[in-house]
């Protein structure tokens, strides 16, 4: 189904013009110079429903600050505990790729009303995950994606060039290895099981986790021995 | 016909790696939703995708991330009468007012652009 016109979103005020955050409306033109953290249409837009909503009791202030608080708690950090487990416990590795929303709760990760898949990078197979459709991502492991998994390029281009936008990314996937892309929905969120680097025998579960950055287990790049990932 | 969304597989510039620390208000937004999604049930994850699907080619590409989503959740607050139109419109007076006296001036209040 088309849709021909392109202010569907505006349905929710009366004004029929155009999208620019400084439409005809906002007054603040005529007091204030336009500088870059201007109040623009949808921040006043986020005030006012969050007011309204807490106005009717739908939800409270310290809802909205706890909620924020720990959405700035999760981080990749929890995506790199999972990995360096399985990597050092078989038996919680065959768990994870077998249900990861149950594995990842061993570690007192949960992942509310989505589904968790984990898929395992090989020397045979390579994976990376999307989501062309919008921007679902397991924000339980990882915490909140970066801009670029969320923009055109990455989404319309990694389903069909993706051994070339991880060359972008500075990561050569060998061409016998299969590159596998898995789209993810709102429902399901994937996270890469990246490889253990060789020369890592030694280490500890905690060392292991602090080699295992973001981007090992969204799949543009692999674990490196040498770097952690700050 | 493929939607404005629907972009997987299409020919696309290079990917601008650049990444932003999210501004308060954009984390409040997120907050919102998670506070009507998954906690009080009173809007669905499909419903927040499907009130940005709807936004169009030109303004899908011209807003921000957290934009988006915040055309939507409002859509969807008005659609189920949570809130109505006339009281966000005076809402909206009234900040544009406190705005004036200078309310929002605070640095944490609403600094940060989406890249």
């Amino acid at each position: 189904m088309s849709h021909p016109h392109d202010h569907g979103h505006d349905h929710h005020h009366d004004h029929d013009h155009g999208h620019d955050h400084d439409h005809g409306h906002d007054h603040s033109k005529t007091f204030r110079p336009d500088i870059p953290d201007e109040l623009t249409y949808y921040k006043k837009l986020e005030i006012a429903v969050r007011e309204l909503l807490i106005e009717k009791g739908i939800i409270t202030p310290e809802e909205v600050r706890q909620t924020v608080e720990a959405m700035d708690r999760r981080s990749p950090e929890g995506g790199a505990r999972v990995t360096a487990r399985a990597w050092v416990d078989p038996d919680f590795k065959e768990r994870l790729l077998k249900n990861g929303t149950e594995a990842v709760e061993e570690l007192g990760i949960k992942m509310g009303p989505t589904k968790l898949v984990v898929v395992e990078n090989t020397d045979e197979v390579h994976n990376v995950i999307v989501c062309t459709l919008c921007s679902c991502y397991p924000r339980m492991l990882l915490g909140v994606p970066p801009d670029w998994y969320k923009q055109r390029a990455y989404r319309s281009r990694v389903v069909k060039e993706p051994r070339t936008v991880l060359k972008e990314f500075g990561t050569e996937i060998p061409a016998d290895v299969t590159l596998r892309v898995h789209d993810s929905t709102a429902d399901m969120r994937y996270m890469v099981l990246p490889r253990r680097p060789a020369g890592t025998e030694g280490m500890s579960e905690e060392d292991l986790a602090g080699l295992v950055g973001r981007d090992t287990m969204i799949g543009v790049a692999v674990v490196d021995r040498k770097t952690s990932p700050s | 016909m493929r939607q404005v969304h629907d972009m997987g597989g299409l020919p696309a510039g290079e990917i601008n790696r650049d990444e932003h620390d999210y501004a308060l208000w954009e984390k409040r937004v997120d907050a919102m939703m998670m506070l009507l999604g998954a906690e009080k049930g009173l809007m669905t994850v499909d419903e927040l995708r499907r009130g940005i699907e709807i936004i169009g080619e030109g303004a899908y590409d011209r807003l921000s991330y957290y934009e988006r989503w915040m055309s939507s959740i409002t859509t969807n607050m008005i659609q189920k009468g949570y809130i109505t139109t006339e009281e966000l419109e005076t809402k909206l007076v009234e900040i544009d007012a406190r705005r004036a006296r200078g309310e929002f001036d605070a640095p944490d209040s609403h600094q940060g652009e989406d890249a």
